[in-house]
């Protein structure tokens, strides 16, 4: 059984065609990094993969299962993080909010909900600073908060969109060898989308790259190539490789880090620590 | 100190207080942790062209204003949170309220009282009906929120989330703009719809301030919306200055309080940046 079956999809957003007839497999187990430009449909396929984006042609199969909205084997952390960096609220309080949150009742957890949570802040290494309010944690540590609430319910599937924005280098490498530890521990698949391959290598089992429409999966060295990154750009790509880091340049520019530009990463704020800093 | 009570007016100011307190301090935790304050403070104005347009039908005015929020508050979810959050629209949605409730009045005779409780309250005149219509209402909104309590935290804190479970954000943002209407109705009973932010934000925020907890943070607002609410009665009993006054002049001192630096200590790293 695979964790992730496409099948001839297309997926279209307000008549705007993202996708068109992908078909890729991704077994149990594997972390795939998912790049590609702006727009080109990153976000969107994780949305279809959770159900909330119905293909408009083709199928989406979960762990043997159609992709249906709601479905409890996938963590998610989403892009967009919504919440206010001014919420006063303690973090074990944030992630709790997550365990049978679709259903009514007071949000009172019973042992088992619990001791879910306590696992889940413990394999991110954060059981610490969930004590303290939002509000007073640094960019890196809401991300552990965010990779932790997508643990809970115990999940098969990981899907992380841009776990890596608005970090700095060192706090990124951080975020991605806690997944890959996780990937191990867990035996989960991942899919884990980001701007620049470069933070991922050495963690990463394969890469899925997005662009055009199209899709490629497959190894960094099967995929990260002039020809296949010039057929999902469009345009000619070429890749060059020094000092074990990839550049992947259009023209004389460099295309990924090009998309780094709109984003003025806000410094992460450094944590305030109170006292036994 | 107890002899306040001999009095049926002030026993009465006391209960309604109580009851009104409880429910704008548990209903406005919810409000300030999902950002909508500002839409209480609307539904309040809205509440007074339904009270107006209630004195103007012969209708009591805590009927007219429950109808208006209410059916305000589900207009608001239903438009969705961008809309219920973009300031301009809600302003000339208040502005607008408050112009109509002028204008109910202008057909009404007795304008400058009735205007002046509706606006700034008058807890000292509630008589033992409002004080049970008061625990009525109150109970449904606040036994409406323990119910949806759970998935609403859940669509608060993490939206995208929720909707990838299949919540509704749209159900929980409309069911909770009715509780949050029903509350602001009945706040307006104590402290009159423009200072109705003193009652549901005031120690809502003083509290998600001192506690990060989200039980013992719901506990606490409810907490000091009573003693706000109960020591500015007091106040106004021996001072003979409104009540309302010294109910925002309590609520605006303790988020004061609240907000200020903390010194060293355990609690160093809660210190403002």
């Amino acid at each position: 059984m695979n964790a992730v079956e496409l099948r001839d999809v297309s997926l279209t957003l307000g008549g705007r065609t993202i996708l068109a007839g992908i078909g890729l497999d991704i077994a149990m187990g594997e972390f795939v990094g998912v790049l590609g430009p702006n727009g080109s449909g990153k976000t969107t396929l994780m949305r279809a993969i959770l159900g909330l984006v119905p293909p408009s042609r083709g199928s989406i199969h979960v762990l043997g299962q159609p992709a249906t909205r709601g479905n409890p084997a996938i963590g998610y952390m989403p892009q967009a993080r919504h919440f206010a960096s001014d919420l006063r609220l303690s973090g074990r309080d944030f992630v709790a909010s997550v365990s049978n949150g679709h259903r009514l009742g007071l949000p009172v957890r019973g042992r088992i909900a619990r001791a879910e949570m306590e696992q889940a802040l413990r394999l991110v290494g954060a059981q610490e600073l969930a004590r303290r309010p939002l509000a007073e944690l640094s960019g890196g540590e809401r991300q552990r908060l965010l990779l932790a609430q997508a643990l809970i319910g115990k999940p098969q599937l990981l899907l992380l969109d841009e776990p890596l924005i608005s970090l700095d280098p060192h706090r990124q490498q951080e975020v991605v060898d806690l997944v890959k530890t996780l990937k191990a521990d867990l035996g989960i698949a991942v899919l884990f989308s980001a701007h620049d391959v470069n933070s991922l290598l050495g963690a990463i089992d394969k890469v899925l790259y997005l662009g055009s429409g199209q899709a490629a999966l497959g190894t960094i060295d099967e995929v990260i190539t002039g020809p296949v990154l010039s057929r999902l750009y469009g345009s000619h790509i070429d890749v060059v490789r020094v000092g074990g880091r990839i550049f992947v340049m259009s023209g004389s520019c460099c295309a990924e880090t090009e998309e780094h530009r709109h984003e003025p990463a806000p410094a992460d704020r450094q944590p305030r620590h109170s006292g036994h800093a | 100190m107890l002899e306040m009570l001999q009095y049926d007016f002030m026993r009465n100011a006391f209960a309604a207080a109580a009851v009104v307190a409880i429910v704008a301090g548990t209903v406005g935790y919810f409000l300030v942790l999902r950002g909508q304050t500002f839409a209480g403070h609307a539904l309040a104005h809205v509440g007074f062209t339904g009270a107006t347009g209630a004195v103007l039908l012969g209708i009591a005015p805590i009927w007219g204003m429950v109808l208006a929020t209410v059916a305000a508050g589900i207009g608001m979810g239903f438009m969705g949170e961008r809309l219920a959050q973009r300031d301009v629209a809600i302003g000339l949605v208040l502005a607008l309220a408050l112009g109509l409730g002028l204008l109910f009045l202008h057909f009404f005779t007795a304008f400058a009282t009735q205007a002046t409780t509706l606006l700034f309250g008058n807890v000292l005149a509630v008589d033992m009906r409002t004080v049970w219509v008061l625990l009525a209402l109150g109970s449904v909104s606040l036994a409406t929120l323990a119910v949806i309590s759970r998935p609403l935290l859940f669509a608060s804190l993490h939206p995208e989330l929720a909707e990838a479970k299949g919540v509704s954000l749209r159900l929980y943002s409309v069911l909770f703009l009715a509780i949050v209407a029903l509350a602001t109705a009945e706040c307006a009973q104590i402290v009159g719809v423009l200072l109705v932010f003193a009652l549901m934000v005031g120690p809502a925020a003083a509290a998600q301030r001192l506690t990060s907890a989200m039980a013992a943070g719901v506990l606490l607002s409810a907490v000091l919306a009573l003693l706000e609410a109960w020591s500015g009665i007091a106040l106004a009993y021996y001072t003979d200055w409104p009540s309302s006054f010294w109910i925002t002049a309590l609520s605006a001192a303790v988020y004061l309080i609240a907000t200020l630096p903390r010194p060293m200590g355990r609690f160093a790293s809660a210190a403002p940046r």
